[in-house]
């Protein structure tokens, strides 16, 4: 209740500066403004919101299934974990926004780049959570399964994977959080739908409370991305990290 | 349920059991009557869990002699699986669908005989201490394997609940042969055919104590009290 007070203080005191300084709308619109425009235009909003939402979720799926299997991987096979690991960690030392252009110039301005994008900035908090989760099995449950004769695939797959599932959802809650962003970033550098696309474009025509209002649709994207993946995960992995 | 086949003696000639740069003991020759329950007794830090873990294999560079079923101090129960699919857990992990589908009528009876029979589909995190220890049990004995080895398993638990499932432990141990690792002489009288107490750097393990009466013995017995009371003595005379 008290932050909802808080955003309702600011949104006042917003529109009493606007009020009280007479800026132009194309520079800073009131909410009220935000608030019709909102309305009138819902129609564009919700189209373009639904192509934008299309593009996290299959973004976000991919780079969850895609950095899972690799974790995977890498706790399994030493070899890979020497040759690739490294190299992954490198690479996120590469700014994602430098890259791209460079997407939509092979995958075009479709969705396959944006999709891509998304997954590209949720790829690694995902391996590294999962990855992490893997290497840090109750001591204690090895050795029983050693004792029981256990072979390391079925300690992998009975074991160490389900024990490394709360880890796993951890990093799928920040790929929720990052997602909007890669896919926003691809829609930004070039594109021919969504609400990034939505946004560049009402700017350059002067149109700045549709940008606005583009926005808020996109924060209420990202945190309707983020507690359904919350939910999914509370859903499907009951059970906290590793107990006792 | 009793063991299946014949439980055979565990014997250990000339053993050098070291953990990390320590060494835990050397030359070390002891023998675990078949189908009895030892009880191994010392202070904190003696090496009491190390010879435990090698006779387990859990040792690096130590081969186990034989099969084993294992019993840690925490149940090691899966949070995921079920309590049916927890005491199931070695021949899941196996993999023998056939081994599987055959122990299963077994799990249920031992859930049964620890009084778990109507929590089979609880997950652990639904019971309590004493009852996630009992599950624990019913998973070691479910193992069918000739020699069971237990590291204090009930030292976490109160006072009640504890002498309720070393009854209950006696009781389902019988014709295996046990090794049960404590620090605590009276569960050691109350559930060991023999105890042998440990001490020393590298320990060495004192004469096989055997009292009289069968086990589970009763705690109240004078008998009882009275060689309590010599062991404690003698656990504080020991350097620790």
């Amino acid at each position: 209740m008290r932050p909802l007070i808080t955003a309702i203080g600011l949104l006042l005191g917003w529109e009493a500066l606007v009020w009280a300084t007479g800026v132009p709308s194309y520079i800073l619109p009131p909410p009220s403004r935000v608030l019709t425009v909102l309305i009138e235009r819902s129609d564009l909003l919700v189209a373009e919101a639904a192509w934008t939402a299309t593009e996290m979720v299959v973004g976000l799926l991919l780079g969850l299934v895609l950095g899972g299997t690799l974790a995977i991987v890498f706790a399994a096979s030493a070899g890979w974990r020497r040759w690739a690991l490294p190299l992954v960690i490198v690479s996120q030392a590469i700014p994602v926004i430098a890259i791209a252009p460079l997407l939509v110039m092979w995958l075009g301005y479709g969705m396959a780049s944006k999709v891509a994008m998304a997954a590209l900035v949720i790829f690694f908090p995902v391996v590294s959570t999962l990855y992490d989760g893997l290497r840090r099995t109750n001591e204690g449950w090895l050795d029983l399964a050693r004792t029981m004769d256990a072979s390391p695939r079925a300690v992998l797959l009975q074991i160490r994977l389900p024990a490394a599932l709360p880890a796993f959802a951890s990093g799928a809650r920040i790929a929720a959080a990052v997602a909007p962003i890669g896919a926003v970033i691809g829609e930004w550098v070039g594109a021919s739908a969504g609400l990034g696309y939505l946004m560049t474009l009402s700017l350059a025509r002067g149109q700045t409370p549709l940008a606005f209002a583009a926005l808020v649709v996109l924060c209420l994207l990202g945190l309707a991305l983020y507690y359904a993946t919350d939910w999914a995960a509370r859903v499907l992995v009951p059970w906290q990290s590793q107990g006792e | 349920m009793t063991y299946l086949s014949a439980a055979p003696p565990l014997l250990v000639r000339d053993a050098r059991i070291a953990f990390g740069e320590r060494l835990v003991a050397r030359d070390l020759t002891l023998e675990f009557p078949a189908g009895r329950t030892t009880c191994l007794l010392g202070r904190s830090g003696v090496g009491k869990t190390s010879l435990l873990r090698w006779l387990a294999g859990l040792l690096p560079d130590a081969p186990r002699a034989q099969p084993v079923a294992y019993m840690a101090q925490s149940d090691l129960l899966l949070p995921w699986l079920s309590v049916l699919d927890n005491v199931l857990l070695g021949y899941r992990l196996r993999g023998d669908r056939v081994a599987l589908a055959a122990a299963e009528a077994r799990a249920r009876i031992l859930l049964a005989e620890v009084g778990l029979a109507d929590r089979l589909d609880d997950r652990p995190a639904q019971l309590s201490g004493g009852m996630r220890q009992r599950a624990a049990l019913a998973r070691t004995l479910c193992e069918d394997r000739p020699v069971v080895l237990m590291d204090e398993p009930f030292a976490h638990l109160d006072a009640v609940t504890r002498l309720e499932l070393q009854d209950l432990a006696a009781r389902l141990l019988a014709g295996r042969t046990a090794v049960l690792v404590t620090h605590d002489p009276l569960e050691a009288l109350r559930v060991g055919h023999q105890i042998r107490v440990l001490s020393g750097s590298p320990f060495i393990a004192g004469p096989a104590i055997e009292p009289v009466g069968v086990v589970p013995r009763d705690p109240a017995d004078p008998a009882l009290l009275g060689l309590h009371a010599r062991l404690v003595a003698e656990l504080r005379g020991l350097a620790p």
